[in-house]
């Protein structure tokens, strides 16, 4: 059994959909702002799930939230989703009409890792409102019912809102032995789950990377064959929000999007949301000047670490992982895994378990990913101090590509 | 079964990690006189971490779960040290200390408020609360009671009466409201609540804590084998700063709240705390944990003794000894081949063997019936867990554990009997809490003042190459989850894993009946002194199954398709062409 294929790779490194466009200009921004305009007011005409309307700035004084955390919180999101500041009184507007859309969330082979991060949400202090304003419907982790009581909270939010809620599934779905799980007082596998709670989605959203690309169970050999989402659910919209786990920004990020637009945002080859998967960790990387540099950490708890130098020769695998981290990182900002001294470990990235998650950089390994031997080869030369601070300066995608382009050609 | 005999199904048990079924069955006085625990997911980490390098466990079996993040890191860590002989620097075992104390705090706040409280805590009967009397109520629990004034209270009500004026209840619908079971007052259900609200804004201080030193939370990455890497944060004063606030806050929310609201479990429950309803086995196991010295592992002091207490007789501890933990699978989905006697670690063999449910779709409970298998410690079924750990250290008579044990049971005006019983297991967490909470405030100093001095030192350097190359090594890593007693074992063959095997809190726990037809500790605890009010609504059975804080991810990790040994496999997973 060939484990991936080149071409595989060669996918999922050299396709241009990983890169964003940040801007589209005015005429776009504006028909997109008549759009989100429209579709806002089409929400606010429908009947909330709870039947009852927020009164958002009543809320904002019960909860003792100032208007000024809210509004922070609102640029961030507009920020996060790629929008220009004047989008801001809308994406606040949204989060006033967000129960409008009911959310199911179900967990198959699953850690709940993605649950435990949606709790620290950390949009800033207003997350508590966002839990309460999202309608959750069914969650097992947080849900009161138990039982034969949860199941029929399952059954209801399906019959009611048919069609029109988001399903959220968190967890890898295990193909090649249904059997590995099993749910119900009359027991219902894996698949039969997904397929069913899908039908009736308006769009599926796979969150953490068991449920997008099939994650640690999926890692060789995958004894249970598990998959991913898009793999069993077919004909229906699916994101992808991948990550070890996912940073919980990135859902309600698409969720936002949603409410604003009643569309998916635009995805990747990857299905990934472009606002959170279309960076590379490496462009963003606080330790990046080190790397043009050539200062690396040799080993743990040397000299370079302790100057907090490049990760690149300890394994870190930021060039070649697109996730957002870098800008947003994790628990309110506290930190991320670079920043702890700990390379990145391509976790938004398919198969990343089998190929990066390591403590040596590719070139020690056997995986040599079509275009990216030249990064390794300047890595190595920049760590000599060959190459000139100018030269490095192109930035490393810049110098990867010339080098793979020089390689194609010689083939 | 006789016909005055029914059977109660409760899947999903939601409120936990993982997917958990409970059969019981009841007879015609509505109390409980058996009980099944089944498992019904698992995925298959240890085999994935076969053949791998011994290095790059840790991450992965961090994976076996989310919830407990951080321990598995841990644990797969150290089990490498163990082999490889390595004493990590006093800032790696200060940093560690602190990010698993994190996970402690913060897990069992997430688990007391948002996973477990609404067994305790009627939401739908704070709606009838008097705000001002709630505000009285908090003062009986506490000198200083966490922002407690009539006006929260009026505030909290107000969003629960919009709530419940919706018509649909959300994550609250459905649930067993208004069962006789619940026992708190409107006021004590208002209080309680509240709690529940703001420990949403508190659990997120404690993740921020384990990001810290830990990189994030879930997942935390700074553990490497020979130490940590956060060394850029250990120099950096702030970072100290920014820990120690967050502690400080969430401590302030320990005692002030969580403690607070145990005793008020413990007051409106005490009958049942004094019947013994949920006790158990009354078998407690400790591996112990939280070095508290710079000694080679398992020769040094330790925060939580080790040990096992039998028979709930706290005047003796029997020492632990690794080598008398095995695991049975006869009535598990597994088959053991060459024998069927339970097998250490060292020697595990997981082979599935499912026989799924009957026709009526029940657990074949004669049979195999469950995704755990059934671990023994000396021939002997034991529970393990915040309780298990105070009891053990009760029975050790370690001071400190005792001073915090016998503080709260005071203010209960309980005695040291009522830990046996589903409350005693609750309170036994919030207790454990506490002690953590305060000792971080010990070790973060410990650690600022030794990065002050200019010890920068996280790795002990080893060679890797050298130390493995055609070596065959063993090593365990042994230590207190939050969920109780967690340890890895790890065969190492010229650098690469031979053999992995995991025996967790929730196995220990969760499992089902043994070869001698022995219960587990799930299983036992439900039938322990249980009546259920309502059988429709067995709030009962979850508030026990509740208290030992289930995590089922961790359970159920194991697979080896044929028990094969390594080679079988050509497996280079960091190579990425595998060939079977």
């Amino acid at each position: 059994m060939q484990f991936f294929s080149r071409e595989h790779m060669k996918n999922i490194f050299t396709k241009p959909t990983n890169y964003v466009d940040t801007n589209k200009g005015e005429k776009y921004y504006k028909s997109l702002y008549e759009k989100m305009r429209k579709r806002l007011d089409e929400l606010k005409a429908m009947k909330p799930v709870r039947e009852h309307d927020i009164k958002f700035e009543k809320a904002l004084d019960m909860w003792e939230l100032s208007r000024r955390d809210f509004l922070k919180w609102v640029s961030a999101t507009t920020a996060l989703l790629m929008l220009p500041p004047t989008f801001e009184p809308l994406v606040a507007e949204a989060a006033e009409v967000m129960n409008r859309i009911p959310i199911i969330w179900i967990n198959i082979q699953d850690c709940d890792g993605n649950s435990e991060a949606l709790l620290r949400s950390s949009a800033p202090t207003v997350d508590e409102l966002i839990l309460d304003y999202l309608s959750v419907e069914y969650h097992e982790t947080l849900m009161a019912a138990a039982g034969d009581q949860a199941e029929k909270c399952l059954e209801d939010a399906v019959r009611d809102f048919k069609g029109k809620y988001l399903l959220f599934v968190e967890g890898s779905i295990p193909v090649g032995m249904p059997e590995a799980f099993t749910i119900g007082r009359h027991p219902e596998t894996g698949v039969e789950r997904v397929q069913r709670l899908a039908k009736d989605a308006a769009a599926v959203i796979a969150v953490g990377s068991c449920a997008t690309f099939g994650g640690i169970p999926a890692a060789y050999p995958n004894p249970t064959g598990a998959v991913g989402v898009m793999d069993v659910v077919k004909g229906k919209p699916i994101v992808n929000i991948p990550a070890c786990p996912h940073n919980p920004a990135n859902s309600v990020g698409v969720i936002m999007h949603y409410i604003l637009t009643g569309e998916l945002p635009e995805l990747d080859s990857l299905l990934r949301p472009k606002f959170a998967f279309g960076y590379r960790i490496h462009d963003n990387c606080e330790r990046r000047a080190h790397f043009d540099a050539g200062e690396y950490v040799e080993e743990w708890g040397d000299e370079g670490a302790k100057n907090n130098f490049c990760l690149y020769k300890m394994g870190c695998k930021g060039p070649f992982t697109f996730n957002n981290c870098s800008i947003i990182r994790y628990n309110d900002g506290t930190n991320w895994p670079i920043g702890v001294g700990r390379g990145c470990i391509g976790c938004a990235e398919p198969d990343f378990w089998d190929k990066y998650a390591t403590e040596r950089p590719l070139a020690n390994s056997d995986i040599h990913p079509p275009g990216l031997w030249g990064v390794e080869a300047t890595v190595d030369k920049v760590g000599l101090g060959i190459l000139t601070a100018t030269a490095i300066g192109i930035g490393i995608h810049a110098v990867a590509s010339a080098v793979a382009g020089k390689k194609e050609e010689t083939k | 079964m006789s016909k005055t005999k029914e059977r109660i199904v409760i899947d999903p048990i939601t409120r936990i990690e993982g997917h958990l079924r409970i059969e019981v069955i009841i007879d015609e006085n509505n109390r409980i006189v058996d009980a099944y625990s089944s498992a019904t997911m698992w995925r298959g980490i240890e085999i994935i971490l076969k053949g791998r390098d011994a290095r790059d466990c840790g991450l992965m079996a961090m994976r076996i779960c989310g919830v407990c993040t951080g321990t598995h890191y841990q644990r797969s860590i150290e089990a490498v040290e163990h082999a490889l002989g390595i004493t990590i620097p006093k800032n790696a075992r200060l940093v560690r200390n602190l990010i698993q104390g994190s996970l402690y705090v913060h897990d069992h706040l997430v688990h007391f408020y948002h996973l477990h409280a609404l067994d305790w805590v009627d939401v739908i009967s704070a709606l009838k609360a008097d705000p001002y009397k709630a505000a009285k109520v908090a003062e009986r629990y506490s000198e200083n009671p966490w922002e407690n004034s009539p006006n929260k209270y009026k505030a909290v009500q107000e969003r629960l009466k919009r709530f419940a004026k919706g018509g649909r209840l959300g994550p609250f619908a459905n649930a067993y409201w208004g069962n006789k079971s619940y026992k708190f007052t409107p006021e004590q259900n208002l209080v309680a609540l509240t709690h529940y609200l703001d420990a949403l804004e508190v659990q997120r201080w404690m993740a921020q804590m384990m990001a810290v030193w830990g990189g994030k939370n879930p997942h935390p990455q700074s553990l490497v084998v020979g130490g940590v890497t956060c060394v850029k944060d250990l120099k950096d004063p702030s970072r100290h700063a920014l820990f120690k606030e967050l502690l400080e806050k969430s401590r302030d929310f320990v005692n002030r709240a969580y403690l607070p609201d145990i005793l008020m479990a413990a007051d409106a429950y005490k009958d049942d705390a004094l019947n013994g309803v949920g006790s158990g086995l009354g078998n407690y196991l400790a591996y112990g944990g939280f070095r508290l010295d710079d000694n080679p592992m398992y020769k040094g002091k330790t925060l939580f003794p080790s040990g096992v207490v039998l028979n709930k007789d706290l005047s003796r501890v029997i020492p632990f000894d690794q080598e008398k933990v095995a695991e049975d699978v006869t009535h598990s989905w597994y088959k053991y081949e060459g024998t069927d006697k339970p097998l250490h670690p060292f020697e595990g063999q997981t082979n599935p063997d499912y026989t799924g449910f009957d026709k009526d779709g029940l657990l074949k409970v004669e049979e195999k019936y469950s995704w755990i298998k059934a671990p023994i410690y000396d021939d002997t079924r034991v529970e393990v867990g915040p309780l298990a750990r105070m009891i053990v250290g009760y029975a050790s008579g370690d001071e400190r554990i005792k001073s915090y044990v016998n503080k709260a049971l005071k203010a209960a005006g309980l005695p040291a009997k009522a830990l046996f019983s589903t409350v005693g297991r609750t309170a036994a967490r919030a207790i454990e809490t506490q002690l953590m909470a305060d000792m971080m405030m010990e070790w973060s100093d410990e650690l600022a003042s030794n990065c002050a001095q200019g010890d920068l030192s996280t790795w002990t350097e080893f060679d890797y190459e050298e130390l493995t190359k055609g070596k065959e090594l063993k090593g365990y890593g042994l230590e207190e989850a939050p969920r109780g007693a967690l340890g890895h074992w790890v065969r190492i063959v010229d650098g690469k894993v031979a053999n992995y095997q995991a025996v967790v809190p929730s196995t220990w726990n969760a499992g089902p009946r043994d070869y001698k037809g022995r219960m587990g500790a799930y299983e036992s605890a439900i039938v322990s002194n249980t009546v259920v009010a309502d059988k429709n609504q067995p709030v009962e059975i979850l508030r026990t199954v509740h208290s030992f804080d289930p995590c089922i991810a961790c359970a159920v990790h194991i697979i080896d398709t044929k028990g094969k040994e390594l080679g079988v496999y050509k497996v280079d997973p960091v190579g990425g062409f595998c060939n079977v």
